[in-house]
């Protein structure tokens, strides 16, 4: 008997060692993995800061205050992009929400079950086309058609002096805040609407049909009882749609006019951070210009950042109720 | 509420006509909607066809007025995201498996899922300036390496994020059975919980190349872009959403012809993969 508990006695110190040490290794690796994800976001960070902390330290407030953007004498005021960029991607959620929102309602409870997952599906799959389709559509075809359909008629009705004609001053190429405002909500409308659906799917069918079955029309379903059931998780997911557009880069780029400096109306030129960023980084020669626009993406990062925190905070609590 | 009420008639004609209202209006904007996106797929598959041929395969891009097509930008753009997938599937799987079987409700787990859920919608072309910073500007040179650790860099959080859904999915009675036959979780995991996990994983996968083979902005200023066929990741690399993004805005129609089609090339990819990570989840779930 003894014979065999020394026997497990030496297998045991045989194998145990080595299979701890893997044990630990690999314990090891997973964790260094998880902190490489913290590290990366703390250097994204922290690089931001450094590259962008001159340009901001030369010009102090002045550059979130001014909209004067010279490469050439090196004066950076940044007011335009980042006023571009909010108004942008404000005006691109008003479209888009009630939109998604529709769409939404539309597949959970008004659809003919046959078009249901078709329908879906179609809306889940176009959330993940590039966005450089998007731009390229905006720029070759929404924008000749919204200066032809839009902008000339509305130009030539406004009389000289009046409110419209300060309006829709501007060229009438079809870019500008307006098309990429309207291009900006058609890129995240799929998105929105995939996400609002999602969490629309998650009332429970008893809470539903007991809504149905007091009496109630579709309407005072979808607005007094399924959508405050999910409302936590829809404001998160809205906030994630407004995350998107304000980072968004290609779509926005090919057609919002790249003009520095505060657009006159909606319809004049403009840009947005990550446009600015994207048309002039490569091109950009002095380190102070370099440092601009790094700190312009400093800028974005917090936005975003508060905005993707929120959104998660919002998110997070609905998931906990279910 | 009593039935005998003087207007009852007028309010349920009133609930009608607003819950008319509402249904015509939902119906409205799901048609516009689709219309909108149905446009949109149409213009890029009419365009893109247009330009199509296998010269796009075979030549590499062109001088404006000459004929080329995008070989080098293809080939350069299937580089980058195979090494950033590699890249991104080591350090993702390691992380999210971390995440679902070690962490636990640790207070550092749950930094760092938030953090994770924070760079899964960052905005890209951070992610772009960031790898700028840290490869491009200190090694004085756009290269390859640095497009592929900027797409791998987008890549990481959505496959740590389906990872640890994915692990946590699976059933509690396989890692006690693996517990009692005396196994250490590292094997456990290894062994028995990756591998029931693995067509979820490789569902997560698909979807983050979908998501880094369209990525533009990242790729401006760290792969830059390259005329020239080249198979050397150590120096600028073409790729096709650069070179998109460049033709496209050209006054040259034959390189305009050449953006709709590198465009109508990454969209069919896009979903293809989609439709196929979808596909792989769906006979998951059946089994």
């Amino acid at each position: 008997m003894s014979a065999a508990v020394d026997h497990v006695r030496a297998s045991s110190r045989r194998s145990r060692p080595r299979g701890a040490l893997v044990a630990q290794v690999f314990e090891g690796l997973c964790f260094s993995a998880a902190t490489a994800l913290l590290v990366t976001l703390g250097g994204l960070i922290v690089s931001l800061f450094i590259g962008g902390w001159p340009a901001i330290q030369k010009a102090g407030l002045s550059f979130f205050t001014t909209s004067n953007w010279n490469p050439v004498t090196d004066v950076y005021g940044a007011a335009g992009p980042i006023v571009g960029t909010l108004v942008t991607s404000a005006l691109a959620l008003v479209f888009s929400l009630p939109i998604a929102g529709g769409v939404a309602f539309f597949l959970t409870e008004l659809c003919p079950a046959p078009l249901r997952r078709p329908i879906g599906t179609a809306v889940e799959l176009l959330a993940g086309i590039p966005s450089i389709v998007y731009g390229m559509w905006g720029l070759f075809v929404f924008a000749p058609l919204f200066s032809r359909y839009v902008h000339m008629p509305l130009m030539m009705k406004a009389a000289p002096g009046s409110l419209l004609e300060k309006l829709v001053a501007g060229v009438p190429n079809g870019t500008g805040i307006l098309s990429a405002s309207i291009i900006l909500a058609i890129m995240i409308l799929p998105f929105m609407a995939a996400t609002l659906r999602e969490l629309l799917q998650t009332v429970p069918a008893a809470v539903r049909e007991s809504a149905y079955g007091l009496g109630a029309t579709t309407a005072e379903v979808v607005m007094s009882v399924t959508l405050p059931y999910v409302r936590a998780g829809a404001i998160g997911a809205v906030m994630l749609g407004l995350g998107r557009a304000l980072g968004e880069t290609m779509a926005v780029t090919f057609i919002i006019g790249n003009a520095h400096g505060l657009p006159d109306s909606i319809f004049a030129s403009g840009s947005t951070i990550a446009s600015t960023i994207a048309n002039e980084f490569t091109e950009a020669t002095s380190a102070e210009h370099t440092s601009a626009l790094v700190a312009l993406g400093l800028v974005l990062f917090v936005i975003t950042f508060a905005v993707l925190a929120l959104a998660r905070l919002m998110l997070g609590r609905a998931e906990q109720r279910l | 509420m009593s039935l005998s009420t003087k207007g009852t008639g007028a309010r349920i004609a009133r609930r009608r006509a607003a819950d008319l209202v509402f249904t015509g209006f939902c119906v409205t904007v799901t048609v516009v909607a689709l219309t909108a996106l149905a446009a949109i797929l149409w213009s890029l598959l009419t365009k893109g066809l247009g330009g199509l041929n296998l010269e796009v395969f075979t030549k590499s891009t062109p001088a404006p007025g000459s004929a080329g097509g995008l070989a080098n930008a293809l080939v350069g753009s299937i580089m980058m995201c195979g090494l950033a997938m590699v890249i991104a599937n080591v350090i993702g799987v390691l992380a999210g498996t971390w995440l679902a079987e070690y962490a636990g409700k640790s207070r550092y787990g749950a930094v760092v899922r938030f953090l994770n859920d924070v760079l899964l919608s960052a905005p890209s072309i951070l992610v772009g300036l960031f790898v700028y910073e840290m490869l491009v500007a200190p090694f004085h040179g756009f290269s390859g390496f640095a497009g592929a650790v900027a797409l791998s860099l987008l890549a990481v959080p959505v496959i740590t994020r389906t990872t640890e859904d994915v692990l946590v999915l699976q059933p509690a009675t396989l890692r006690e059975a693996g517990v009692a036959l005396g196994a250490p979780l590292s094997f456990i995991i290894r062994t028995v919980l990756w591998r029931s996990a693995r067509s979820g994983m490789l569902t997560g996968g698909l979807l983050a190349f979908a998501r880094i083979s369209g990525e533009t902005a990242p790729l401006l200023f760290t792969a830059l872009n390259n005329q020239f066929f080249s198979l050397d990741l150590t120096h600028p690399t073409a790729n096709l959403p650069v070179v998109i993004f460049q033709f496209a805005l050209s006054a040259y129609d034959d390189w305009r012809r050449l953006a709709w089609a590198g465009a109508l090339i990454i969209a069919a990819a896009v979903l293809g993969v989609t439709v196929l990570a979808r596909t792989i989840a769906k006979e998951q779930r059946r089994s």
